[in-house]
């Protein structure tokens, strides 16, 4: 009932929502990306009218998913594309697994994906003795630093530059001041050497565009472009509901892509990848493999109710302004996917029970699905993740509270005397305060209660009538 | 009018100042006030944890209940978000649907009900106070207050509103939320504590109990020197 996950993450999260300097790297972090949020959002003429465009884009495409991957593979394919339908993380893994054994693949660079993450391709590449390297800074440093990332579009957020520092010179020998700059420096000599020598580059895919039969990578530091165009193998990975149906539809995506995820304009480098190096052309891998990825996004797509999920750009906006994440920390959870959007579809891509407790962690406050540029419902979406679980099994205890709380809600005088009860009791309530006798610890382990006043509302209006 | 009071059961039972205040703001306005008895809850707790069958037993009572009612005046964005928003979904294809709806096509959030619906902001009160006004999530999120209660504030006398940073943030109460995680709904909630300190105001306001009930309950243990009061209550202060 109670799974593994849900002990964890209730354990780490109530240990890191108490850790302050924690608290203050996180607000120092999002506070720069608040202020760039809002100063590029005022930019659009309308910016709800912006949500409202990109959101019916990804209805169309998610809806007409069918449709749109076969034209978008049929395009990619003439140009020389191989395309690789992969029903799950096992057959993704083993398709780029076999591709490396295949073309003798020694080293290997990856640009961001967090596809990657979730079918935990890195460790099955290692494993099998391959070099495998982040090209994305913030991914590089977790990386080097043993972890996973901390957050989907900044995974190293949790960091300061000192700490960063420190890693390099533990793991990299460097020897440099905590400058941002300097650091960069230090990746970056590496890094160069790395496109140089690598046989295969691995890239996720930010949208795939069915007119066209392109993909499309959004980036700010040109390593995506350098992973994608120096290796000779270029493999790609997409989940399925990333297909868009027009290329105009980048058009308003993009900008707002860059905008909710990172507080831009426009990210600095956009690729467009149609195909591998075409006949007369002088650069680029000589193959290029697309690999598009289930792993039950369509049990997903079957949910009426909770489709929009997969309308999702990965944008992180809805990671940057829940309180839940920026106190919880974005390793507590222990899924592929942090913060409310998470909590909505984690359930769905790995098991109901064993991530429930995800979407019972919200407070619904409503700010995720106030600022998602695509407009999913979120918060809503967890009440239905509720929902779904208890219909598929109730937990015994709160059920039997529930019926108790409807058969006292039935009847206001005998929940008048519960708190009568409980007025009696309270000036005694400091012996048992905080100790396991005290039926409300919960509560008041870090907060007191109101005192319960000689008589309610209720008992007021009737002397009044 | 014939306006009915729906009184939350944590405010009747613990906060039955805030909805004596809101009985005589009606009554000064020439409404004559109604309350049901019978009514105890509107279901948000069974609801929010996804027992939505023992959810609509407790809920029917008030969808009944309330079947005659002209308008249906809540003091709690929580409560009045679980009436107007949620019992349509609720209730959606069974024999009570289109009572729900009613219901909830009548229902106020009382600072909407009476800036949008009557169009009064004056009240004639009188708080010589500084204060800072705390949104809760559901009356702000899902029901689009915002506006209301500061156009009824700007019209008390003596009263100097300072907004706080992160005003719309939340206080990290989430109903069955803060005994389910209650490390991280206090961080939270310390997040608006400090937030409200630093406006130095007397006073943290808000249309919603709930919310006061956890930034009450921080700022007691905590031992700082700041209050918390309903809307209703500044709003019948002379």
């Amino acid at each position: 009932m109670n799974s593994t996950f849900s002990k964890d993450f209730k354990k780490n999260s109530g240990r890191m929502s108490q850790d302050l300097t924690h608290r203050a790297v996180i607000k120092k972090a999002l506070g720069a990306y608040e202020i760039k949020r809002d100063e590029n959002r005022s930019k659009y003429l309308n910016w709800q009218e912006a949500r409202q465009a990109a959101s019916e884009i990804k209805w169309e495409a998610v809806n007409h998913l069918d449709r749109y991957l076969l034209e978008m593979t049929k395009n990619l394919e003439a140009r020389g594309t191989k395309v690789f339908w992969a029903s799950n993380a096992e057959e993704a893994r083993q398709y780029v697994i076999s591709l490396a054994v295949e073309k003798k693949v020694k080293s290997i660079i990856k640009s961001k994906t967090m596809t990657s993450e979730e079918i935990h391709l890195n460790g099955a590449l290692e494993k099998l003795g391959y070099d495998v390297v982040e090209s994305d800074l913030g991914e590089y440093i977790v990386q080097l630093n043993e972890e996973p990332p901390y957050h989907l579009v900044f995974p190293a957020m949790h960091l300061t530059r000192g700490q960063i520092k420190e890693i390099f010179k533990r793991k990299l020998g460097s020897d440099t001041s905590d400058l941002p700059e300097e650091l960069t420096m230090v990746a970056r000599n590496i890094m160069r050497q790395k496109y140089l020598t690598a046989d295969m580059g691995i890239s996720g895919a930010n949208f795939g565009v069915a007119e066209t039969g392109m993909i499309s990578i959004t980036e700010n530091e040109g390593n995506a472009r350098l992973t994608t165009s120096f290796p000779k193998i270029h493999v790609a990975l997409m989940g399925i509901e990333k297909v868009i149906p027009k290329l105009g539809d980048l058009a308003i995506l993009l900008p707002l892509l860059a905008t909710a995820g990172g507080g831009q304009q426009i990210t600095c480098y956009n690729t467009m990848i149609g195909g591998p190096r075409q006949p007369g052309e002088c650069d680029g891998p000589e193959e290029f493999h697309l690999v598009l990825i289930d792993n039950r996004r369509t049990e997903l797509l079957a949910d009426a109710e909770q489709r929009d999920a997969l309308h999702c750009i990965r944008c992180g906006a809805c990671l940057n302004v829940c309180p839940i994440f920026k106190n919880s920390g974005g390793h507590s959870y222990g899924t592929t996917y942090q913060g409310p959007i998470g909590s909505v579809i984690t359930p769905h891509l790995r098991g109901l029970q064993d991530w429930k407790h995800l979407s019972s962690a919200s407070s619904l406050c409503g700010s995720c699905t106030e600022v998602c540029p695509v407009k999913i419902d979120i918060h809503h979406h967890l009440l239905h993740n509720r929902r779904n679980a208890v219909t598929q099994m109730p937990v015994w205890w709160e059920r039997i509270a529930f019926k108790g709380f409807s058969i006292a809600t039935a009847n206001p005088a005998l929940f008048q005397l519960g708190i009568k009860i409980g007025r009696v009791f309270q000036p005694l309530h400091f012996l048992i305060k905080g100790t396991l006798l005290d039926p409300v610890r919960a509560w008041t382990q870090t907060r007191d209660l109101p005192e319960i006043p000689a008589k309610s509302f209720r008992q007021q209006w009737k002397s009044r009538q | 009018m014939k306006v009915h009071l729906y009184v939350p059961c944590f405010v009747d039972q613990l906060y039955p100042k805030a909805a004596m205040a809101m009985v005589e703001i009606l009554e000064k306005l020439g409404h004559t006030v109604e309350f049901e008895e019978k009514i105890a809850c509107c279901g948000q707790p069974a609801f929010n944890s996804g027992y939505w069958e023992e959810a609509r037993t407790v809920a029917a009572r008030t969808v009944e209940g309330l079947e005659s009612a002209e308008v249906v005046v809540i003091g709690s964005g929580s409560c009045g978000a679980m009436l107007h928003k949620f019992y349509p979904e609720l209730f959606k294809e069974t024999p009570l649907a289109e009572k729900a709806n009613a219901l909830a096509n009548k229902t106020y959030e009382f600072t909407d009900f009476l800036v949008r619906k009557l169009g009064v902001t004056d009240l004639g009160a009188k708080f010589p106070h500084k204060i800072t006004y705390h949104d809760g999530c559901h009356g702000l999120r899902e029901l689009g207050i915002k506006s209301q209660p500061r156009q009824l504030l700007e019209k008390v006398q003596g009263l100097t509103l300072v907004e706080m940073k992160e005003a719309e943030s939340c206080c990290g109460f989430g109903g069955t939320f803060s005994a389910k995680f209650p490390l991280v709904s206090s961080a939270m909630g310390d997040g608006k504590c400090a937030s409200a300190l630093e406006t130095e105001a007397e006073y943290i306001v808000s249309a919603d109990s709930s919310c006061l009930m956890q930034i009450q309950g921080l700022l007691t243990r905590q031992q700082k020197p700041i209050q918390t009061i309903h809307i209703a209550e500044v709003l019948v202060s002379r």
